[in-house]
């Protein structure tokens, strides 16, 4: 394209990111990190937060994201830039780590799609949180495509709601971020 | 030492001992306790602007010409969102201000009262960072830390939005020991083996060029020192954006003019022909790359800033320096002077040959008319007559912003204020105001155009005021002279709503204010009447009638590369200049 403004980028790939965020647990904080993508025209693919160092009012934010190495190496920067943020690591290029979700499944329904329910939760160690004589509600977790997997299979015996933490995530080894 | 006061007797102490002397602003309910606290106090002195907007530009004139942070007052609801294009442009242009905004009762909050709007939310985006202070005991050091994160680090503006109930609360004040952020730390020093590198490659160029911009002037004073060291111990060539005019003085004689879409012939095939590029505290904006895929495509890349999100944003490079150009540039100096690195001079001297072959094009010629003013013609004569003075300019946004910055010339930093990412018409007369208050026996000049200045003429109130006497240098080709030449060769010359019908008598309008009206038409008058503006010891408009529908070259047009430029007398049609997808862009 000729323009006087950058190129669209050319065809690279786009990889999926796991970015953990430290930050201050202030007012507005998140609003900041959220509007920088949505203002920059970043996606967000997960989101997760909560203050992980009451002491020092230090708050973790992990942020799974979409982009090409360009890209991915703004966001970071960019959210460095931001006055509240501590550290950005990427999880993805930093080495191995785990990813793990958590997800509230609730089914309803009577006879064999029910029992049916019960046996799948079981097998995949869901535990089971609530039961009334036409429902249960699950907790599962695990890795998100173990947790889709769930969701698929509870669609044919009577899901009627999720709700889901989105991504928490952690670099193995001793290393801390 | 601890005292006990009032959340608004905290702000102005804080200012005080910030060291702030003049505050831009503007009264309204929710800061009345701040202007109380003003009223007892004769440390700080509080500017009274005529509309917040000018209130910011004002504060950014005075950052930018004196290196210190600008102070804004404003209250809430409408004060704050007037303030919101100002706040925009310093981020844009990393200016350091602090803006303190009144804000409802804590108690009333979201509940949609008078004046109320959600001033951190809407500021969140065109702010470095803001504060809601909610607490009495934040707030002592919030008010400085404010103006820590505004000026450290790449600057910016910082909105610090204090409900009214908080600016009445009373607890303890002390002055911190130290008014840093307890995290946010700016990396300053560039890292050594990259400077290192950035030296070895430097040392093997056959045919270099400094590109540098408005990092340099941030810097502050020193860093254009060093800049002037190295590019002297180099003997490179240099360019610089419209933000970093001053850095190194225009008359130096490996000034090659600015560089971009209005920059010269030069300075441009320099950039798409070098070797070796190597940019200090600019940011490859677009108007300085033009067509990306054919910028300088041939060379390797140096690039030095505070911010390590403006490294590889735009354009890759070879070598990112993450750090203040004032110390990058030292230890740049340092280690070249060690070196004393063989220079490949036969190259060099091959290098300079091409860049006078360019020179010689005279990228810059206009042709004089005896009859009408050409408005390149009336910059030169400013300059000429006011070269020798003690001289800050302004601008405002256009045509006259670009012959100003093509036909004014600059020897020092921190002389020239324009509104450059953001390109805020309206800027230049209230920067005028707070560049003439920072230094009150100057001769400070709003370059301007007759559109732009009646975005915030209203500022001549504030000049009269306050004794500024601030010359408004208005060139007058009754258009809005920057649309009119895009919709010549963009649009078939329809020149839709372009046209600056029902002007005011910009003399009777001096006047009216209590200002000096001067009207100038004709060439041979021209001089006499620049005098008598310069001579004028109060607020002076000056209207000079200029050529109607002359066009500001040279000019790469959209969709082109830096080697296609269009120069000055250029005869062919304008219209076909630009192709279809061009015409698309901005």
């Amino acid at each position: 394209m000729k323009s006087h403004y950058s190129d669209a980028p050319k065809a690279q790939p786009i990889l999926r990111h796991t970015l953990s965020v430290l930050v201050d647990n202030e007012p507005g904080v998140l609003a900041r990190v959220v509007g920088l993508f949505s203002g920059r025209g970043y996606n967000i693919e997960s989101l997760t937060v909560s203050e992980t160092e009451h002491e020092q009012h230090v708050s973790r934010i992990t942020i799974v994201t979409a982009g090409t190495d360009q890209v991915i190496e703004q966001i970071r920067h960019q959210l460095e830039r931001l006055v509240p943020v501590h550290r950005v690591t990427d999880l993805t290029v930093q080495g191995e780590s785990i990813e793990r979700e958590l997800a509230l499944v609730k089914v309803a329904g009577k006879g064999e799609a029910r029992v049916e329910a019960l046996r799948l939760a079981s097998a995949f160690g869901a535990r089971t949180l609530d039961a009334t004589v036409t429902s249960f509600v699950f907790e599962l977790t695990g890795s998100s495509e173990e947790i889709e997997r769930f969701l698929r299979l509870m669609g044919e015996v009577g899901l009627v709601e999720v709700s889901r933490t989105g991504i928490a995530a952690m670099a193995r080894g001793a290393e801390t971020i | 030492m601890t005292r006990q006061m009032t959340g608004a007797e905290m702000v102005v102490q804080a200012l005080q001992d910030q060291g702030v002397e003049h505050i831009f602003g503007y009264p309204g309910g929710a800061v009345l306790p701040i202007y109380d606290a003003l009223f007892h106090q004769d440390k700080v002195r509080h500017v009274l602007v005529r509309h917040e907007q000018g209130a910011v530009h004002a504060a950014e004139g005075y950052a930018r010409s004196s290196g210190k942070v600008g102070c804004v007052l404003v209250t809430s609801g409408p004060g704050a969102t007037n303030a919101v294009t100002g706040l925009t442009d310093a981020l844009l242009d990393s200016i350091p201000l602090v803006c303190i905004t009144g804000q409802v009762p804590t108690h009333l909050i979201g509940s949609d009262a008078f004046q109320e709007c959600d001033t951190v939310g809407i500021t969140r985006h065109c702010t470095k960072h803001n504060y809601l202070v909610k607490r009495i005991e934040d707030l002592p050091r919030i008010l400085h830390e404010a103006f820590y994160v505004a000026s450290n680090g790449r600057p910016g503006p910082v909105v610090i939005d204090i409900p009214k109930d908080v600016q009445f609360a009373k607890g303890q004040y002390a002055r911190p020991m130290s008014n840093q952020h307890k995290t946010y730390r700016p990396q300053i020093k560039g890292d050594a083996g990259k400077i290192k590198a950035a030296i070895d490659l430097m040392a093997t160029a056959k045919r270099p060029v400094f590109y540098t911009g408005g990092g340099v002037i941030n810097s502050g004073p020193q860093a254009s020192e060093l800049l002037r060291e190295l590019v002297a111990l180099t003997g490179f060539p240099i360019t610089s954006t419209l933000m970093g005019l001053g850095a190194y003085p225009a008359a130096g004689p490996q000034w090659l003019g600015m560089l971009g879409m209005h920059g010269t012939y030069e300075a441009n095939l320099a950039m798409h022909d070098c070797d070796v590029m190597i940019c200090i505290g600019a940011r490859f904006d677009d108007r300085i790359t033009g067509r990306l895929d054919a910028f300088s495509p041939k060379s390797k890349k140096i690039h030095v800033d505070i911010d390590p999100s403006s490294i590889n944003k735009n354009v890759h490079v070879d070598i990112g320096i993450v750090g203040d150009c004032g110390h990058v540039l030292e230890d740049m100096v340092r280690l070249w002077r060690a070196q004393s690195p063989q220079v490949d001079k036969p190259a060099l001297a091959e290098w300079w040959n091409r860049i006078d072959g360019w020179r010689a094009r005279n990228c810059l010629a206009f042709r004089k008319d005896a009859n009408v003013i050409k408005p390149q013609y009336a910059i030169q004569r400013l300059y000429e007559l006011t070269k020798d003075r003690d001289v800050y300019i302004t601008t405002e946004v256009g045509q006259h912003q670009m012959w100003a910055a093509q036909y004014f010339h600059f020897q020092e930093p921190n002389r020239w204020m324009t509104s450059g990412g953001l390109g805020t018409m309206g800027y230049g007369l209230p920067a005028a105001v707070g560049a003439q208050l920072a230094h009150p026996g100057s001769l400070v000049i709003d370059i301007a155009g007759e559109a732009s200045v009646l975005m915030n003429m209203q500022e001549m109130s504030t000049a009269l005021q306050h004794r500024l006497p601030i010359k408004v240098f208005i060139l007058n080709n009754e258009y809005m002279g920057m649309v009119r030449q895009w919709q010549e060769l963009l649009h078939g010359g329809r020149y839709s709503e372009s046209y600056s019908a029902a002007l005011p008598d910009f003399v009777k309008l001096a006047e009216a204010y209590g200002g000096h009206g001067i009207r100038c038409s004709d060439p041979a008058d021209l001089d006499r009447a620049i005098l008598e503006m310069i001579d004028t010891p109060k607020p002076v408009i000056f209207d000079c009638l200029v050529a109607k529908e002359e066009n500001c070259f040279p000019m790469i047009p959209s969709g082109k590369a830096h080697n296609e430029m269009i120069l000055p007398d250029f005869e062919g049609k304008t219209g076909d200049i630009i192709d279809a997808r061009g015409r698309e862009l901005v």
